[in-house]
């Protein structure tokens, strides 16, 4: 059998459990028995990728739904690329047309609050300003991992009252958004924002001038914040 | 390039608010490849990754009885009731 044909084979066999033809075990009558181990090993593995990525969305459901779900998930939304980071993206899509959660609608904002702090702890480095230097920016560059999340659901308090030692009462309602960043010591920060200032970053983060933003609201709080957590950044390599 | 007094105005406020002489508050820090915030890179292959379950696992026909029983039960929706602790109706 070609190669081609064999992994299009096998890879059908981890959705259906078909033993893929063309299998050659040392004793056939294993074939059966190791590739459900193997299958078991790959649904586990991803199960327990998708946990470490939506640890509050775990929290929240508990961990033998959140398994059975992510089995569900897993078959819908195989991994499409071999790098297991970039996986798991459509999963607070999945969660909202998953019936078992609908009582749960504020489960696809936290997931999406999830994934955004995983990207932004992938994006990529860049060089933050000396603070006096921002006196000669026109247009400021914000850090790749700056992220502004506008939440239908207060998916930043939930995400709060769901880390460890908190303890998950969340009385917050209506919207939330969240800005998110990475640290200098690689841990992500996760805040909820006036939706002003949320605003003057978004102009920001689009290109505008620094004059020009400033024009949304008072840019002293945001300034602070940005330059006390190195988010402003030198432009070009 | 010419800025206006109010904008210089307010980038020194923010910058003695930030309140980092910068130099000396980075921390150095190093990004160290292959190792990744908890799980995100990894293959887990740890406990349970053996021929244990193997019989558990199917993708397929997972007659559906579980229900949410973590900490959803503690947050107000905005529809009045708190987390659904019951299979939802479909």
């Amino acid at each position: 059998m070609l190669r081609p044909d064999f992994t299009t084979v096998f890879r059908a066999g981890l959705a259906n459990g078909t033993v893929p033809a063309g299998t050659s075990p040392d004793l056939p009558q294993e074939a059966a028995q190791r590739f459900a181990v193997y299958r078991n090993n790959v649904a586990h593995s991803l199960s327990q990728a998708l946990a470490r990525r939506f640890p509050v969305i775990e929290r929240l459901v508990g961990s033998q739904f959140f398994a059975a779900m992510a089995r569900e998930f897993i078959a819908a939304h195989p991994p499409i690329s071999p790098v297991l980071q970039e996986w798991g993206g459509a999963f607070p899509k999945f969660l909202e047309g998953f019936a078992p959660v609908g009582g749960l609608p504020y489960l696809p904002a936290v997931a999406g609050l999830e994934w955004a702090r995983g990207l932004a702890y992938h994006a990529a480095d860049a060089v933050p300003i000396a603070p006096e230097d921002l006196h000669r920016i026109e247009r400021p560059r914000l850090h790749p991992s700056v992220r502004v999340l506008r939440c239908n659901h207060p998916a930043v308090s939930i995400w709060q009252a769901n880390q460890p030692g908190q303890d998950g009462r969340v009385s917050a309602r209506g919207h939330e958004i969240a800005l998110i960043w990475r640290k200098p010591d690689l841990s992500v920060g996760t805040m909820s924002i006036p939706p002003l200032q949320a605003a003057l970053i978004e102009a920001l983060l689009d290109g505008a001038t620094l004059e020009a933003a400033a024009l949304v609201t008072d840019p002293v709080p945001v300034l602070g914040l940005l330059l006390r957590e190195n988010l402003i950044c030198t432009t070009g390599v | 390039m010419i800025m206006n007094a109010k904008l210089a105005t307010a980038i020194a406020a923010a910058i003695t608010m930030s309140g980092t002489v910068a130099a000396n508050a980075k921390t150095e820090m190093e990004k160290c490849y292959g190792v990744s915030l908890a799980g995100q890179n990894d293959c887990a292959a740890g406990p349970g990754t053996t021929c244990a379950g193997t019989s558990t696992t199917d993708y397929q026909g997972n007659a559906w009885k579980l229900v949410p029983a973590g900490t959803c039960a503690d947050i107000e929706t905005p529809a009045g009731h708190n987390g659904s602790l019951e299979p939802i109706e479909s």
